[in-house]
């Protein structure tokens, strides 16, 4: 099964609250280590280490889009 | 220090060192190196009916900690070459594992959950110990002319053998050889006269190995820690040997001074909180860092490598020296075959391929349990950090852990096999290795397959699930039986359940007891293609 990136949530932005609220008032040290578990428990949860490997690739993708763009904006 | 028991061997002169002008002695194979690869490759090769030269440059045993885990497969492998029951009686069996956060047990694990096989999942014994009875071994067989004192210094490759120059007490002499199998260590010195390469990845953690003496109670597992009490930050192992020696190994920090690490009024206070007392004595104690990393090629011409000196891994795991023998098993065969003709010089070919493909996997496996020990940045640890916090309370954490994942023999995707043209709903896929069972002889007495594969001459071998039909067998094929009228009986079903068999059911083994093709219902030219493929005559 490939990775689904259309919309999931009936309600996309619960989900998006949700995360950011387990998030509130935590250090970035803190948060890292929230991020780190949340990762692995939603990683084996899925359980599929092919759907694991897209979800790694895109991610990266988006990190690299994100410094291109800030590269261009600085020119 | 307590001195490691060593043990001694002379020097003596051979006739080879006198033949003058008569030109060099010439043997099929000459194995360089008396560790446990060697002797085991030599004993096998001697026992499949080859004369072989066993050179070591030492005249003695080595003493101290090296390897101490030894597997399922590997007592298997010495079964066949006679000495496994020694081995056994000798070692301490265990098959649990404990892994420790802290001071509280995360997660415990066990490696032969089931019963049904000769053999444990591991036993502990110090290499030493192995070595002196493969010797034993070697001294009941005449085809093995093993030489003490007798350094490889040259090595030419020649057209149909190999020239070699020996150094001994008595200076040099020359041998020739149609193969050299080079079963000498991490530091090989035939890798480097072959001009080989050795790259790989170098760990910057430093580990400290104590083998202590003392009397405990404490059961016959392996126990791993994660920041133990009594070394916080870091990771420790805890593991009995016979003699009453327990192995313990610290993982340092990477700046640590060895020489101030491995005084033992250092390492004795370390020890004593980790233990909860002082009643101990020092057997040895050193300090190691490790690579992984393997040759490209295990084979240079006429000459093989095998053992670590073609690879090395990091220690956790056991991979290392029953690695080697898993060389020393697949070489065996095929060395013997060639050098009957019975088979072309390319199913050497497959070694590498075999071996190499394992090696990697055993790399692999062991720079994950050290990278899961050592993680190299923030965010690894991190990592890390949650999975042990996970373990806690569910399954998944507990199983993503990794302190060593210990060794298994490898399926190999090679050439000798023939793919599957039948539908299997398990059983060892061709590739794999024999899983033993239970079976009884037709007069009640018990006994294990891995043994009917051995008393049927460990060569090819047809493992036959009975259905009254007498499969027509090529004559140099050994048989084992499973039911029918004469068979043995598989009294408990586990065979049958093992390798997922109906009646008709067949199973080719190769002389290294790993599966090389199966049918529902054999025939004989479907048998004769499977065997000449797997004899690498295609």
């Amino acid at each position: 099964m490939p990775l689904s990136t259309s919309s999931n949530f009936a309600k996309p932005d619960d989900a998006f609250r949700a995360i950011v609220e387990a998030h509130r008032g935590l250090s970035d040290a803190q948060s890292a280590d929230l991020d780190a578990a949340l990762v692995l428990i939603l990683a084996n949860h899925i359980g599929d280490l092919g759907v694991l490997a897209e979800a790694i690739v895109l991610a990266q993708r988006r990190m690299l889009d994100a410094s291109q763009q800030q590269q261009q904006q600085q020119q | 220090m307590a001195q490691h028991s060593k043990i001694q061997f002379g020097y003596r002169r051979h006739p080879d060192q006198d033949r003058g002008g008569t030109g060099a002695a010439e043997y099929p194979v000459v194995v360089v190196g008396a560790g446990p690869v060697g002797l085991s490759l030599a004993i096998d090769l001697a026992q499949r009916g080859q004369g072989v030269v066993l050179l070591d440059d030492a005249d003695r045993i080595g003493e101290g900690s090296r390897a101490i885990c030894f597997s399922k497969r590997s007592l298997e492998y010495w079964d066949r070459l006679g000495i496994g029951q020694r081995m056994v009686d000798k070692g301490v069996v265990w098959s649990v594992g404990k892994i420790f956060h802290g001071a509280s047990l995360l997660y415990q694990f066990n490696l032969l959950p089931e019963q049904g096989h000769r053999r444990p999942a591991f036993i502990n014994l110090q290499q030493f110990y192995a070595e002196a009875y493969l010797v034993d071994r070697v001294q009941e067989l005449s085809a093995i002319d093993l030489r003490w004192c007798n350094k490889v210094t040259g090595l030419q490759p020649r057209n149909d053998h190999v020239a070699l120059t020996i150094q001994t007490p008595d200076g040099p002499y020359p041998l020739r050889a149609n193969y050299v199998v080079a079963c000498d260590g991490a530091r090989s010195s035939l890798r480097q006269m072959v001009g080989a390469e050795f790259a790989g990845k170098v760990f910057e953690d430093q580990f400290l190995i104590a083998d202590v003496r003392m009397t405990a109670e404490f059961p016959t597992e392996r126990w791993f820690w994660f920041d133990p009490p009594f070394h916080a930050g870091r990771s420790a192992l805890l593991h009995k040997q016979p003699d009453d020696i327990w192995r313990i190994d610290l993982q340092l920090h990477p700046d640590a001074d060895p020489v101030i690490e491995k005084r033992p009024e250092n390492v004795r206070p370390r020890i004593a909180r980790m233990l909860g007392h002082e009643k101990f004595e020092f057997e040895w104690i050193s300090l190691y860092k490790f690579q992984c990393r393997r040759m490209e090629k295990f084979i240079h011409g006429r000459v093989m490598f095998a053992g670590d000196a073609a690879h090395q891994v990091s220690p956790f795991g056991a991979r290392g020296a029953n690695s080697g023998l898993e060389d020393a098993e697949n070489l065996a065969w095929k060395l013997d075959r060639v050098l009957r003709k019975t088979s072309p010089e390319a199913l050497l070919e497959t070694y590498h391929g075999e071996r190499s493909a394992a090696a990697d996997e055993n790399i692999r496996e062991s720079t994950r349990s050290t990278d899961f020990m050592a993680p190299a940045s923030a965010q690894e640890a991190r990592l890390r950090k949650a999975v042990l916090a996970l373990a806690k309370e569910t399954e998944f954490g507990k199983r993503m852990i990794n302190g060593g994942r210990l060794s298994v023999p490898s399926t190999y995707h090679t050439p000798l096999s023939t793919a599957d043209g039948e539908a299997w709903r398990g059983g060892p896929r061709p590739g794999a290795s024999m899983p033993d069972a239970p079976i009884a002889a037709r007069g009640g007495e018990l006994g294990f397959l891995t043994d009917a594969f051995i008393k049927a001459g460990a060569r090819f071998t047809l493992l036959e699930f009975g259905n009254g039909v007498a499969v027509d067998v090529p004559d140099d094929v050994g048989v084992v039986r499973i039911g029918g009228s004469n068979g043995f009986i598989d009294s408990t079903g586990l065979a049958a359940a093992r390798y997922d068999a109906e009646p008709g059911t067949a199973y080719l083994l190769r002389p290294d007891g790993y599966v090389a093709a199966r049918f529902r219902q054999p025939t004989r030219s479907a048998l004769d293609a499977a065997l000449a493929r797997a004899a690498g005559i295609n």
